[in-house]
């Protein structure tokens, strides 16, 4: 207790006298930049889960090219993927409003009227239409002797398809993965523009409501670099673990370890 | 969409305000991204550290996250600054510069690791031959070095411009009468968003239907007499 008071009175005392930032406020506060943490990443990764589970179908089909699939889901993709998720999230949270039959409908008072399931709806999609892309560009390279090698050891469509084939795309899928999961940590930030609390709904509710410039959206920027931080130190760990076998054997003498920045959209 | 070609004066507007934002911003990027790319190839490490740090930054922080920092923070900074100093009175950063900025800096981020890899993938005899040839490091740079890291990087280049209209979205968000703002402004005044939002969408989706051949086509020109597999 008393460590504590005296980190306070020292945090107070920095914040009052020689430091442009107010740290003590920002402590004082750090509930909820956690439970804002919380939201982020909750919307994120249930978007991520739920839109990598409806990926996996929509990528089958139009690797295979399966007639009266493929054309739609490639207007799907191509709508999705050439438009800002701002404003597919104003779409749905605003926009579904415009029609009666969905006020009147049951789905109205719990879902479709809360900004929470609109933008989980908005994201999934978006997340579903991006990961569909990249799983198929990974399925239709898949090397020919491998599928030859499960033909010839008499596997069925469907064995192949779930014991080699997408054990194998997921793989090559993995470093354009990591990206698109630290693109939807970016995009989630639009959250906070349909009224939602994560993390930068919180900067923005602590810089309005103390009237300050700085200090929510610094601490929001420091939250956001530690969440994209772990996500990368994850992927590489994950890379070293299943991606290990494709991996190049390192010669060169200077690290190149850094994570590539690359837009995948 | 009666309606909305009734607004369609707005709509054009906020269209000819997204795409000069996103133009400039790119302008600015590939500045940001030259000198990017070059501070992380140089030979000093302490260029090389910030290099990093800039891209690692970038790849950090969600764009809105900045771009609100650049718009309420950057402001009170640079007043406090001229203030402080008594350089200048009072300077007003508008929603255009901040958005510029940030996106010019974000994106210069993107664009420093696509120019580093189209330098990187540019055979280094022919630098060697064009030093042992004469040329000085500026002349090198535009006879050599140039023309090739355009075929490069262009289809990088196209992805890093695809996903910057795209970002031209958010400034809306801090206010800027764009595209998107027009339109929502127009749409909750005759309450019917969705209508509004769609076209917006349909705006969005042309602009990109647009660059993307109008890049292709820049491919194919700058990959003449390149063999393709």
């Amino acid at each position: 207790m008393e460590q504590e008071r005296t980190f306070l009175e020292y945090l107070r005392d920095v914040s009052e006298n020689s430091s442009p930032l107010d740290f003590y406020l920002i402590y004082d506060n750090i509930d909820r930049f956690f439970m804002g943490a919380w939201i982020t990443i909750e919307i994120t990764f249930l978007s991520l889960f739920l839109g990598g589970l409806l990926c996996i179908p929509l990528a089958i089909a139009r690797a295979y090219k399966t007639p009266y699939l493929n054309g739609p889901i490639w207007c799907f993709t191509y709508f999705f993927r050439g438009t800002p998720l701002l404003v597919q999230t104003y779409l749905f949270y605003f926009g579904l409003g415009q029609f009666e039959w969905v006020r009147e409908s049951f789905l109205w008072g719990p879902v479709l009227s809360s900004a929470w399931w609109c933008v989980l709806i908005a994201f999934t999609l978006n997340t579903a239409a991006y990961t569909t892309e990249f799983l198929r560009g990974a399925i239709e390279s898949t090397p020919w002797g491998e599928i030859e090698a499960s033909k010839a050891s008499g596997m069925s469509p469907w064995t192949r398809m779930r014991r080699i084939v997408l054990p194998s795309s997921f793989r090559r899928a993995l470093p354009a993965y990591s990206n698109e999961v630290i693109f939807m940590v970016h995009g989630s930030v639009v959250a906070s523009t349909v009224t939602l609390q994560d993390l930068l709904g919180v900067g923005r509710w602590l810089n309005g409501r103390y009237y300050l410039a700085y200090e929510g959206f610094i601490t929001a920027m420091v939250f956001y670099m530690c969440i994209v931080f772990m996500i990368s130190k994850g992927f590489k760990f994950a890379e070293n673990r299943w991606l290990g076998h494709l991996r190049q054997r390192d010669t060169s003498l200077d690290e190149a370890d850094e994570p590539v920045l690359i837009a995948i959209r | 969409m009666d309606v909305v070609f009734e607004y369609r004066g707005q709509l054009i507007d906020g269209t000819i305000v997204t795409i000069g934002l996103a133009l400039s911003s790119l302008l600015l990027s590939v500045i940001c991204g030259l000198i990017g790319a070059f501070m992380k190839l140089s030979e000093s490490r302490i260029l090389q550290k910030i290099g990093n740090l800039y891209t690692t930054l970038v790849r950090g922080v969600p764009d809105l996250v900045l771009m609100m920092l650049l718009f309420y923070g950057g402001q009170q900074l640079i007043n406090d600054f001229g203030y402080w100093t008594g350089l200048w009175d009072y300077i007003d950063i508008n929603q255009f510069i901040s958005g510029v900025f940030t996106l010019g800096f974000i994106f210069g981020a993107y664009m420093t690791e696509t120019f580093r890899g189209a330098i990187l993938a540019i055979p280094k005899g022919q630098i060697e031959a064009a030093t042992a040839a004469g040329m000085n490091p500026g002349l090198i740079f535009r006879r050599v070095t140039w023309p090739q890291m355009v075929r490069f990087a262009l289809p990088s280049f196209t992805n890093n411009w695809l996903v910057l209209i795209k970002s031209t979205a958010l400034v809306s968000v801090i206010g800027l009468h764009d595209l998107v703002w027009n339109a929502f402004a127009a749409g909750r005044s005759v309450r019917m968003l969705f209508t509004f939002m769609i076209a917006v969408l349909i705006v969005y989706l042309l602009i990109t239907a647009t660059s993307d051949f109008f890049l292709r086509w820049m491919d194919r020109k700058y990959s003449a007499g390149v063999r393709r597999a």
